[in-house]
């Protein structure tokens, strides 16, 4: 089959590599008919998340059709359609049972090495680095779907692949990232970062009761989206400083809760904040780069929400953790619990309260793949959202 | 008593019924006959000796040896001058001691499985079982209700074999077995079980003691290719969880991947 294979830092490429096989009595085996890109498949491509392999093969988003069951998969059956969940969980585990799927005891077959640098491992993921197991991943013509008995979800006939595609990640991660905020009506939300995440962060937050949602950006074609597709308010940090445009906007309170939806890769607030991060980080001394943490932690109101979907690794430095403390910030994080959020959204899809394709801009063949990732590297003011199509 | 390094390996090649290997079983050990304050004393004073004797203008050959000595009679607890007299400051050892105090290796971990105690308890009870999470197990044979022959991997791939009792068994709470006189490996294990707080399923607490071929130097040569007892039992324990909570253990061996190298 073709697969889209990690190279090195900024290269990815097309190879020919054997069909996955059933490994375990609980997989299956999925023909892929739809599979995108997502903004943490940038921090892959830039080389910024260890533990990756050359020829490791990429992508967490992704839906098909079952090829094949293990001897212990009885929810599946061949030919079904189904959409997977980018975590594997096992579905048994204390984690799990208690809806916190992306925290599996049971699926990372390298939780030693994670467990020594965070004292505890997560479940595993798909196409995301030996760390988190090295599963291979789903840009590519099928894929093994370990744990398929709970993590697969059947979908409808009637729905086009590309209104369910974003069940597996992005829908679900800014859902969660809405959900951490605990919204109350009359509440305000600011949302750094306006890519996919962030945009379904906007949306959910107006699911959830929110009456104000603020984007922040620096690109124009990404705040464009938010205000003319999801309804938000927004503040380009080219333009304005977003401390006093959201006291401003506030009117001296604050946002009741801030989410980041940028992570490790974030662009500083002043030339000094980034190249400061750009440098350390550049030097190992510190492993993201935090200037989006830092601004929500300063601009959140006092006894408000701190909500972080964005991707964070290791270490990081000049935090202001007594701005958190005196105002009393609760902070909620992590990667997201999708098994939990698939079913309830897939039905408000059904309902047609959302159509999760707007945030599509690319189309591409699995093919081009390698065009496809340069595109959304580069070009982020057109491109938003690449689908590959195998 | 262990075996040395060198009779396992003999007996792992003529095979355990050999000639060799019952010519092996019955030559005379070594046994420690140092006791732990005299080693430690031992390690200060030898050090101290060879310290001085390689720093002075003139090397000092009478320091080095005698501290070299010394240091070797804290490193192996074996006193040659002991043995020779029969004299022994080593403490007796236990008759239900399969491993003698302060010998060997010991090793515990603890894991919460996500299920009931008894289910637990009865996955440890089938022994047959345990080479499926025990990496090190190749097999284990239950020859009758407590006793069973255990065959394992040794550093170096050498097979190395052991007959065990079980010497406790209450049913949910706790077994522990050690191995019979005359096996490669003097060991001892016991694993209880206990609810966790607020019946979220049950801890599982496991001891094991080793005395490996070739004594305290097995276990160094054991760590020295990687074979850490530490780690071994943390994924051991790790993998007994995943059985009985996901019914199966995670792998991604023989999945496919793109080429390794960096050239086409």
């Amino acid at each position: 089959m073709k697969a889209v294979c990690w190279r090195g830092k900024q290269k990815v490429e097309v190879e020919t590599v054997p069909d996955p096989k059933i490994l375990n009595p609980r997989d299956a085996i999925l023909r892929i008919t739809t599979t995108a890109i997502c903004g943490s498949d940038l921090h892959l491509y830039n080389g910024f998340i260890p533990g990756m392999e050359r020829g490791d093969i990429l992508g967490h988003e992704f839906m098909g059709e079952v090829v094949e069951v293990g001897p212990k998969v009885t929810t599946l059956k061949k030919g079904d359609r189904v959409a997977v969940p980018f975590n594997i969980a096992c579905g048994k585990c204390f984690f799990c049972a208690g809806q916190m799927w992306s925290l599996c005891d049971n699926t990372n077959p390298n939780a030693r090495v994670l467990e020594k640098v965070y004292g505890y491992s997560g479940g595993g993921l798909f196409g995301y680095s030996h760390l988190y197991g090295g599963y291979a991943g789903g840009q590519a013509e099928y894929v093994r779907v370990p744990m398929a008995d709970v993590g697969a979800l059947k979908i409808p006939d009637g729905l086009p692949d590309e209104k369910v595609l974003f069940l597996t990640d992005i829908f679900p991660t800014g859902y969660m990232a809405a959900e951490n905020c605990n919204i109350r009506p009359g509440d305000t939300i600011a949302v750094w970062g306006c890519g996919p995440v962030g945009l379904f962060a906007i949306k959910s937050a107006y699911l959830l009761g929110a009456a104000r949602v603020i984007g922040i950006d620096s690109v124009a074609g990404r705040l464009k989206k938010a205000r003319e597709e999801c309804g938000a308010e927004t503040i380009d940090r080219r333009r304005a400083d977003v401390l006093e445009a959201l006291d401003e906007m506030t009117a001296g309170r604050g946002p009741d809760a801030c989410i980041d939806a940028v992570g490790m890769e974030a662009h500083g607030a002043t030339v000094v904040e980034h190249v400061y991060d750009r440098v350390k980080q550049g030097l190992m001394l510190e492993s993201d780069r935090p200037a989006v943490l830092r601004e929500a932690m300063t601009a959140c109101r006092k006894g408000g929400t701190l909500s972080v979907p964005g991707v964070y690794g290791g270490l990081i430095d000049k935090i202001p953790f007594g701005a958190a403390f005196a105002k009393g910030l609760t902070f909620k994080m992590g990667q997201t619990h999708t098994h939990k959020y698939m079913r309830p959204l897939l039905n408000r899809v059904e309902k047609g309260e959302i159509d999760p394709s707007f945030v599509i801009s690319h189309r591409f063949s699995l093919a081009d793949a390698p065009t496809a990732y340069r595109t959304f590297l580069r070009e982020k003011d057109e491109c938003i959202k690449c689908v590959l199509k195998p | 008593m262990p075996g040395t390094l060198l009779t396992v390996a003999a007996k792992s090649a003529a095979g355990t019924d050999s000639v060799v290997a019952r010519a092996v079983d019955r030559a005379p050990g070594i046994r420690t006959n140092v006791g732990n304050l005299e080693r430690w004393l031992s390690l200060g004073v030898g050090s101290v000796l060879v310290a001085n004797a390689a720093v002075g203008k003139r090397l000092n050959l009478l320091g080095l040896l005698a501290g070299g000595a010394l240091v070797y009679r804290a490193a192996t607890g074996i006193c040659p001058v002991y043995q020779a007299a029969g004299v022994t400051t080593a403490g007796k050892t236990g008759p239900r001691a399969a491993v003698a105090a302060g010998h060997g290796m010991k090793v515990e971990h603890a894991v919460t499985v996500n299920a009931p105690v008894d289910e637990v308890y009865r996955l440890w009870r089938d022994f047959s079982r345990l080479p499926e999470f025990m990496s090190h197990l190749r097999e284990v044979k239950e020859t009758d209700a407590t006793h069973s022959t255990w065959t394992a991997r040794g550093p170096l791939g050498v097979s190395v074999q052991w007959d065990a009792e079980i010497v406790t068994d209450t049913p949910n709470q706790v077994i522990a077995w050690r191995s019979l006189p005359g096996s490669d490996v003097d060991t001892a294990g016991s694993v209880h079980f206990r609810m966790a707080p607020g019946g979220r399923g049950t801890e599982v607490r496991v001891s094991l003691k080793y005395d490996p071929p070739a004594g305290n130097v097995g276990v160094l040569v054991a760590k020295l290719f990687g074979e850490s007892p530490d780690q071994q039992i943390r994924e051991d324990l790790r993998r007994f969880k995943q059985i009985i909570e996901a019914g199966e253990v995670p792998t991604v061996e023989g999945q496919p991947h793109g080429r390794r190298g960096l050239r086409k």
